[in-house]
C-alpha cells in the first residue's frame, strides 16, 4: 500500500504543485501544502482506501492544510490577513479541480519559472526544482556548485515573482512565440549540461538529459507548437546515439567511428516521426532545422552513406535564420563532406577570422582532420596541437591527443 | 518649475536597521509626504520595493527585449519617469516597451511598495 501511493504521489505530485501554487499564490506555502497533503496521504488512504482521483485529493487536502498554515501564521504575526483565508476557503465552492484550467497548470509553472524577467541561471534552477521536483542539493550537483548557492538563488527567483508581480500564467497567444523561446532556451541548455558536462568527469550527477526530454515530452503534450516538437525531436535523435558516443573505457567516439547498432532505433523513430510535425510551413525554426539535420545522421545506415547534400542545405537555412559562427563552422564541415576536403578546408579558412571560432577547438580540429584527408600532414598536426590548447575537457583532450598519435 | 527628487540609499545598510528604526522611518515618510502635499509642494511619489524586484525592458528593431537586474549603465542618465498602473509584470513590460527612449535606452520596471505605519519588514 506504502509502495502504491508513493508510486501515485512521484506519478502526481509536480501536477498537484502547479495547482497549488495557482491557489494559493505562492511557491513556498504551495511545497509546505503539498508535503502536508502526502502525509495525510500516507495516514488516510492506508485506512479508507485509495481515492477515485488521488489528484483531485491530494490538491483539496493541500489547500486545507495551507488554511490550517495560514491561520497558525496569523495567530503567530498579525502579518496575515484574513481576507487571504477567507478567499481561500470560498474558492473551496469552485469545483476548479475539473475544469480545463488545471491541464494548464504545468504550462503556467514552466512558463513562470522560464520567465524573461528571472535571470538564465535562476529559471534553471528552479525550473529542475519545481517542475522536475529535484532536490536543492540534486540541483547544486547537476550544475557543480553549492547547495547553499543555489538555494539562495532559488529563494532570490521566487521573491521576485512575488514582489515583482511576475503572474502565474500561460502567455497569450501574440506573445507566446517570444515566451517559448525562453522555455525552450532552458530545457536545451538543461539537456546540453547533460549531453556534454561543461566540465569535468561528473559521473553521480542527476540525468539532465533525461529531465530536459521528460519536460520536452510534457510540452509537447501540452502544447504541440513546431519549435516544441522539433526541440523533443532533436533531444530524442541525439539522445539515441548515447550508448555509441564513449567506448568501453570511456572515451569519445566521434560519429563517423561510432557502432550505429548501438543507436536506439526506439527513440531513433520518435524522433524522426516528430520532424515532419516541426516543419510545418510558417513555424520552421531552429530546433525543427536541427532536428532535420540529426534525423538524416540518425537515418543514414552508415556514415559514408550520410546525405551531406541535403544536411548541407538544411544547415544553409538555419544559418540564415539563426546567424551564429557554430552553425557556420558545421555548415563549412557539411560542405566539405559533400563536396570534398579542399572545398571544406577552404570553408574553415574563410572562418578564421571570427573571434569566437579563433578559440573554439573544433575549428582546428575540422581544419586537421581536411588537411589530413588531403594529404597536408604538418599542417593537420599544428591544427590539432592548437585544438588541444583550446578545450579543457578531459575526454576531449585526450580524443585529439590520438588524433595527433595516429598522424605518426 | 517642477522637480524630482529621486532617493538613493544603500538597501544593506538600510536592512541593518532594527524593524522598529524602519517602521518609525516609513511613518516618517508617510508624514512627510502628507505634510508637504497639504502645502501643495508634492504631487506624487512612491517609495520602491528592493533592487532585486527590477527589471529592464529595452526595445530594439521593434523587438522588446526583457531581462532581470536593474539597469546599470553609467553611459546613461536618468531621463525621466512614469509611475504605470499594470495588472501584473507582464503587463507592466509591455506597457514600458511603449515608452518611446525604450528604443535608444533602457527602462527599469520596479514595482512600487507601499508605506506603512508598522509592519514594513519585509521590503528592504
Amino acid at each position: 500500500m506504502r509502495t502504491d501511493i508513493e508510486r501515485l504521489y512521484q506519478q502526481e505530485n509536480r501536477r498537484v504543485l502547479a495547482t497549488l501554487i495557482r491557489l494559493l499564490g505562492d511557491f513556498d506555502l504551495a511545497e509546505e501544502a503539498l508535503h502536508e497533503a502526502f502525509m495525510a496521504a500516507l495516514k488516510q488512504w492506508p485506512e479508507d482506501g485509495i481515492p477515485d482521483n488521488p489528484r483531485a485529493w491530494l490538491v483539496s487536502a493541500g489547500r486545507f492544510k495551507a488554511i490550517d498554515q495560514l491561520r497558525r501564521r496569523n495567530r503567530h504575526r498579525d502579518a496575515v490577513d484574513e481576507l487571504t483565508i477567507q478567499s481561500l476557503i470560498e474558492q473551496d465552492a469552485e469545483p476548479e479541480v475539473d475544469d480545463h484550467s488545471i491541464d494548464d497548470d504545468p504550462l503556467r509553472l514552466i512558463f513562470t519559472c522560464c520567465h524573461p524577467a528571472l535571470a538564465r541561471s535562476a529559471q534553471l534552477a528552479l525550473t529542475l526544482r519545481e517542475v522536475c521536483g529535484l532536490r536543492t542539493e540534486e540541483v547544486a550537483r547537476a550544475f557543480l556548485t553549492k547547495t547553499p548557492t543555489i538555494a539562495q538563488r532559488i529563494v532570490r527567483a521566487k521573491t521576485k515573482i512575488r514582489d515583482a508581480g511576475i503572474p502565474y500564467e500561460v502567455p497569450e497567444r501574440h506573445e507566446l512565440a517570444e515566451r517559448l523561446e525562453s522555455v525552450l532556451a532552458v530545457v536545451y541548455l538543461l539537456f546540453n549540461e547533460g549531453y556534454a558536462p561543461s566540465d569535468g568527469d561528473a559521473l553521480t550527477r542527476p540525468d539532465l538529459a533525461e529531465e530536459a526530454i521528460r519536460l520536452g515530452r510534457m510540452l509537447a503534450a501540452l502544447l504541440p507548437e513546431p519549435e516544441v516538437l522539433g526541440l523533443l525531436a532533436l533531444m530524442l535523435l541525439h539522445h539515441s546515439r548515447r550508448p555509441a558516443r564513449s567506448d568501453a573505457t570511456g572515451e569519445l567516439v566521434r560519429l563517423q567511428d561510432q557502432d550505429r547498432s548501438l543507436w536506439d532505433q526506439l527513440l531513433i523513430a520518435e524522433g524522426c516521426a516528430l520532424v515532419p510535425r516541426a516543419l510545418t510551413p510558417g513555424g520552421i525554426g531552429p530546433y525543427g532545422l536541427q532536428a532535420a539535420i540529426a534525423a538524416l545522421h540518425a537515418e543514414a545506415r552508415t556514415f559514408a552513406e550520410t546525405d551531406w547534400a541535403q544536411i548541407l542545405g538544411l544547415y544553409e537555412a538555419l544559418l540564415q535564420l539563426t546567424p551564429s559562427p557554430i552553425i557556420a563552422l558545421n555548415r563549412a564541415v557539411a560542405l566539405g563532406m559533400s563536396q570534398g576536403a579542399a572545398a571544406g578546408l577552404a570553408a574553415v579558412d574563410a572562418l578564421l577570422n571570427d573571434p569566437t571560432l579563433q578559440h573554439y577547438h573544433l575549428t582546428f580540429a575540422a581544419r586537421a582532420d581536411f588537411c589530413r584527408q588531403l594529404g597536408q600532414v604538418e599542417h593537420a598536426r599544428v591544427a590539432y596541437q592548437q585544438a588541444l590548447t583550446l578545450t579543457s575537457l578531459a575526454p576531449e583532450q585526450r580524443f585529439l591527443q590520438r588524433q595527433l598519435q595516429t598522424l605518426g | 518649475m517642477q522637480y524630482l527628487a529621486l532617493v538613493y540609499y544603500s538597501e544593506a545598510k538600510m536592512a541593518e536597521l532594527s524593524t522598529d528604526d524602519w517602521d518609525a522611518l516609513n511613518r516618517e515618510c508617510i508624514a512627510c509626504g502628507e505634510n508637504l502635499s497639504a502645502a501643495g509642494q508634492m504631487l506624487d511619489g512612491r517609495p520602491l520595493m528592493p533592487v532585486e524586484t527590477a527589471t529592464t525592458v529595452r526595445v530594439r528593431d521593434g523587438k522588446v527585449t526583457v531581462t532581470d537586474g536593474p539597469f546599470a549603465e553609467t553611459r546613461e542618465q536618468l531621463a525621466g519617469f512614469y509611475l504605470l498602473e499594470a495588472r501584473d509584470l507582464n503587463q507592466a513590460i509591455q506597457l514600458a516597451g511603449k515608452i518611446p527612449p525604450a528604443r535608444y535606452g533602457s527602462v527599469e520596471v520596479r514595482p512600487v511598495r507601499e508605506l506603512k505605519s508598522d509592519g514594513n519588514d519585509h521590503y528592504r
